[in-house]
């Protein structure tokens, strides 16, 4: 039962961030309603990432695989944006 | 050059054994899978090639001819789309790139065979689904460009679709490689002593497996917005039509360089053997494709400068551009370190890899002029881009394919080219090719803009010489596919070595047995050990 501990953990953490996004859309927060609503799918994402897919366990170079396209994505918002706001 | 005594006999025993059409449909062995990617994307490169020549013949004379310009309009989005999509991305990496990744790392198989199977079939569905859309064609050039690609009656769904099989075909493919890479290399082969056509399929990958998305992704949304009316693009749904071109291109920028960068893998593999010398620069050579892939990333804006983008995008994107120079100037100038003072053979080959030298240096120098933000706003979307496009593609790509193609045939197919033959077509492609494009690059610098049906009539005396140069291009690729179609039969039976090449896949027999290696080879030194000694190199340069 131990070993499952953590995966129910993660879980329960899961339903809770997912209420929280549900609770926040309730308020008027103007664009933080679009960021707050990213933010907490991006922790969700990563616990999934880090826990049910492994990556917490895996060696370095998985790692080091799994982030750098992170990187790519801010390559992308970044150049957009280098666009879009002085246009 | 001289061949090895020895020959196998036939396909006994080989990979290609066995017949039946179960046996391709259902295979797992990368070998026959990059079979089935060679002669699948040399189809599609001949309908390509057809429907360009169909396009030169109507440039043939300034006005209205042949067919309509709605027709002409359907016909270069078709050239454009085959072309891209499913020949020069998947050319060289699905086909020769499955074919060799595994014999040149001493493995038997890629990681992950059942995914590489399904990555043929899914790039076969991408096919079917892509001929379905041609119900209603598309008329918006390969690129697709909002708002017109929203308006337009053309089944855009429908190919929206099918280019997203061909595009996870894609990934998994560039997937499967990298896992193969890291996981299935021969004992004793270490990172430097891998031969550089595979570090350049490692790169190729990365930009595979990390861009390709991005256009799926694009994709969906150019389907969810006609279909379900969700503004992403269209200025009147609220949406951004620079923004597809951002997508559009942080994908498609990146992927010419999955087109060019296996192409140099094999000119890395081609221009030792056929010196007889040792490559030159083997790690900055390798760190060259490395550096190509990160900066590709770097780069899309360069195509979007008179599409409205702002100033200061533009001064970044063009400034970046200019640093994609410095390592593919890296490997022009070891390739030809390399042939300096080598012993050097013109196989056919070797022919087409000095081709592509050649003609890469031109195309990419000419990249330059478009990355620069100030001659861009001039040339842009005139013939100029055209023949620079064709001049880093066909002029590099293709010439690469075709250098990978007469120097692997004797292990693919077990048989000897006409090298006789070979040469003529060659000759005829090259001349063809410039004939055909060079004249281009004039008529840009004039002021012909491109993806018109006609032109003034003070175009025409060179539109006239590019015509004729595709009919001689045309006769040069005819003959080079007799001269493989006839040797599959009638060519001489190959040797293992026909290259004296010290690369793992000529230390097995023509054509490979069904698991590459009767035992799995011990690698104990990198594979360029070609000509003289290190030691009497040394001796003779104190001489000298």
């Amino acid at each position: 039962m131990a070993a499952y501990r953590n995966y129910l953990l993660v879980w329960l953490a899961l339903l809770v961030l997912t209420g929280a996004t549900v609770a926040i859309s309730y308020f008027e927060l103007g664009l933080w309603n679009a960021g707050a609503a990213l933010f907490i799918a991006s922790v969700k994402g990563t616990l999934v990432a880090l826990y049910f897919m492994h990556l917490r366990y895996e060696v370095k170079l998985v790692l080091g695989f799994a982030v750098f396209p992170l990187f790519i994505l801010a390559l992308l918002i970044v150049g957009t944006l280098m666009d879009n706001l002085f246009r | 050059m001289d061949h090895a005594p020895e020959a196998t006999a036939g396909h006994h025993g080989s990979y290609l054994a066995e017949k039946t059409l179960r046996s391709w449909a259902l295979t797992l062995d990368h070998k026959r899978i990059g079979v089935l990617y060679i002669c699948t994307t040399l189809f599609f490169f001949l309908v390509g090639g057809v429907v360009a020549l169909l396009l030169r013949l109507k440039l043939l004379t300034p006005g209205p001819a042949l067919f309509s310009d709605h027709t002409y309009n359907v016909l270069f989005t078709i050239h454009g789309a085959i072309m891209i999509f499913l020949f020069v991305i998947p050319a060289i990496p699905s086909s020769l790139g499955n074919f060799f990744i595994p014999l040149m790392i001493g493995a038997r198989d890629v990681v992950f065979p059942r995914l590489n199977l399904f990555s043929y079939w899914c790039f076969v569905a991408g096919i079917v689904v892509i001929l379905g859309s041609l119900v209603s064609p598309m008329d918006t050039g390969w690129t697709f460009y909002t708002p017109y690609s929203e308006q337009t009656s053309a089944a855009v769904t429908v190919l929206s679709g099918g280019l997203f099989l061909v595009g996870l075909s894609s990934i998994l493919t560039g997937l499967n490689f990298i896992v193969t890479i890291h996981t299935m290399r021969a004992p004793g082969m270490t990172w430097y002593r891998m031969p550089l056509f595979i570090w350049a399929m490692y790169a190729t990958s990365v930009i595979q497996v990390l861009a390709t998305p991005v256009i799926g992704i694009t994709f969906i949304l150019l389907a969810a917005e006609r279909v379900l009316g969700i503004g992403f693009f269209d200025p009147a749904k609220g949406g951004d039509p620079l923004l597809f071109q951002h997508f559009f291109w942080f994908y498609s920028h990146p992927v010419v360089y999955v087109m060019i960068l296996p192409a140099m893998g094999i000119i890395s593999e081609v221009v030792p053997v056929f010196s007889r010398k040792p490559i030159f620069g083997y790690r900055a050579i390798a760190y060259s494709a490395l550096a190509i892939a990160f900066i590709g990333f770097l780069v899309w804006g360069h195509h979007m400068f008179v599409s409205g983008m702002g100033t200061l995008a533009g001064i970044v994107f063009s400034f970046l551009t200019f640093f994609v120079a410095v390592p593919t100037g890296v490997k022009i100038f070891n390739w030809i370190a390399t042939l300096y003072r080598g012993s050097i053979s013109l196989d056919s080959p070797m022919l087409y890899a000095l081709t592509f030298i050649f003609l890469f240096i031109i195309g990419g120098l000419t990249g330059l002029f478009l990355g620069s933000l100030a001659t861009d706003v001039h040339v842009h979307d005139t013939y100029f881009l055209v023949a620079h496009f064709h001049y880093t593609m066909m002029g590099g790509t293709v010439m690469g394919l075709f250098a990978g193609l007469h120097y692997w045939f004797p292990k693919v197919t077990g048989r000897m080219l006409n090298e006789k033959l070979a040469k003529y077509a060659w000759g005829l492609i090259l001349v063809g090719f410039n004939l055909t494009f060079f004249p281009m690059f004039i008529l840009g610098m004039q002021g012909m803009p491109r993806r018109y049906a006609e032109y003034p009539a003070k175009y025409q005396g060179l539109n006239i010489v590019a015509t004729v140069g595709s009919w001689v291009l045309a006769l040069g690729v005819f003959l080079m596919f007799l001269n493989f179609i006839r040797s599959l039969r009638r060519g001489g039976l190959a040797p293992d070595n026909p290259w004296r090449g010290l690369t793992l896949e000529w230390s097995t027999s023509s054509p490979p047995p069904e698991e590459n290696f009767a035992e799995i080879p011990t690698v104990s030194e990198w594979p360029y050990n070609y000509g003289e000694k290190p030691e009497r190199r040394t001796e003779g340069k104190r001489e000298r």
